[in-house]
C-alpha cells in the first residue's frame, strides 16, 4: 500500500508510511532551533518529534520566528 | 546621555533593563534590524510566528540570541482567541519561553484589538501558565479587566499600528497608568521620538516601537533617538513636573524692583 498525502504549510506533499514529524521538519528547516510544529491544529512538542508519525490527510504546520510583532 | 539605568524595567519579576522595547515588524533587512537593535540598547524584541520559508537564509532567532536580546513572540495576525492560543503554544515550544505578547485584532484595516476575544484568550493563557503581555486599546476598563485576569503588564496603543499618529488619547493613557498595578507599556502608533518621550512623561513604564524605527529613513538613527527620548521622558516623570496653570505665575518676584521716576516707592 503506498503512502497517501498530507499538507505541510498548506502544500500537498507525498507522505511515505511511517514518516515522522522530525523527518518532515528536517526537509523544511536547516535547523530545528526556533521551530515549532502543529498537526491538525495541535502542537507537537519538540521532544516527541522523532516518535510522532504523520498520518495521511494530516495538516502539518511548521513555524518559526519572522519579522513582525 | 548617561548609560547608567538606575531604575530598570521589571516585568513578571524579570529585570529587563531598558525601557525601550523593539518590534521587528517592518524590518527591511537583517543588517538594518541588527543596527537598529544595537542603537536602541533594547533587551527585548518581539517576533511574529509564521510558516517557515525554505528560501530564507537568515535566522531571526539566531540574530537575537547572538545579540543577547530576549525574544518576545507575538500572536500578530490572529483574529480569534483560538488562533491566538494555538500561536502562543507554538511559540512556547519554538522559543522555550512562557512569555507571549497577546494580539487579537478585530479587523485588518485598523488592526485595533478585539477586547472580547482578547480577554478570553488572556484568561485562558494565564491559566495555562503563560506570562501574558496583552496589546489592548486605550480603554481603562479593558485594561483593568486584563490585569484582573492575571496579565503581567498592559500594553495600550497610542494609535493604530504603523500609523505614526502618536498618542491620540493621552488622558486615557494617564487613567490607565493611575489605576494599573502592573507595568504599562505604550505599544503601537509611535511615530517619532517625542511620542515615546510623552508616553514616559504620562507615566508609562516602557514603550514598544516597531514601524517608527524599522521604517524610518535611518532606522539606527531613529533607534538611538528613541533610546534618548525614553530616557528623557522617564527622568522628567521622576523629576516631578510643574502643574499646568490657566494664567501666568511670575518666575521673577515683583519685590525689590526699582520704582519708576515720579511715583512713590512701594
Amino acid at each position: 500500500m503506498s503512502g497517501g498525502t498530507c499538507t505541510v504549510n498548506g502544500e500537498t506533499q507525498e507522505l511515505a508510511p511511517g514518516t515522522t514529524v522530525a523527518v518532515l521538519v528536517a526537509r523544511w528547516c536547516p535547523s530545528p532551533r526556533g521551530v515549532a510544529v502543529a498537526v491538525n491544529a495541535e502542537v507537537v512538542p519538540k521532544s516527541t518529534w522523532d516518535r510522532t508519525t504523520v498520518a495521511p490527510g494530516d495538516a502539518v504546520e511548521i513555524v518559526t520566528a519572522a519579522a513582525g510583532g | 546621555m548617561t548609560d547608567v539605568e538606575p531604575d530598570p524595567l521589571t516585568i513578571a519579576g524579570t529585570d529587563l533593563g531598558s525601557r525601550l522595547l523593539l518590534g521587528t515588524g517592518g524590518m527591511t533587512s537583517p543588517e538594518s534590524l541588527a543596527g537598529a537593535l544595537r542603537a536602541s540598547g533594547t533587551s527585548l524584541a518581539t517576533v511574529a510566528v509564521r510558516r517557515v520559508d525554505p528560501v530564507t537564509r537568515h535566522s531571526l532567532v539566531e540574530l537575537l540570541d547572538g545579540m543577547g536580546i530576549r525574544i518576545l513572540p507575538n500572536t500578530a495576525g490572529c483574529f480569534t482567541a483560538a488562533d491566538a492560543i494555538l500561536t502562543a503554544q507554538l511559540a512556547r515550544d519554538a522559543f522555550a519561553t512562557d512569555w507571549i505578547k497577546l494580539e487579537v485584532i478585530g479587523d485588518d484595516r485598523t488592526l485595533l484589538p478585539d477586547p472580547v476575544e482578547l480577554l478570553d484568550a488572556a484568561e485562558r493563557l494565564v491559566d495555562d501558565g503563560f506570562v501574558v503581555l496583552p496589546y489592548c486599546g486605550d480603554d481603562p476598563v479593558v485594561a483593568r479587566r486584563l490585569e484582573q485576569v492575571g496579565c503581567s503588564a498592559v500594553m495600550p496603543l497610542g494609535s493604530p499600528i504603523g500609523s505614526g499618529l502618536g498618542i491620540r488619547n493621552p488622558h486615557n493613557i494617564e487613567l490607565i497608568v493611575e489605576q494599573a498595578g502592573v507595568p504599562v507599556v505604550l505599544d503601537a502608533g509611535i511615530g517619532t521620538a517625542s511620542d515615546a518621550c510623552l508616553a514616559m512623561e504620562l507615566g508609562c513604564s516602557a514603550v514598544l516601537v516597531a514601524s517608527a524605527v524599522t521604517r524610518a529613513e535611518d532606522p539606527a538613527g531613529m533607534a538611538a533617538a528613541m533610546r534618548d527620548a525614553v530616557s528623557a521622558g522617564r527622568a522628567a516623570r521622576r523629576a516631578g513636573r510643574i502643574a499646568r496653570r490657566f494664567v501666568a505665575e511670575a518666575s521673577s518676584s515683583f519685590e525689590g524692583m526699582v520704582a519708576p521716576e515720579g511715583t512713590d516707592a512701594v
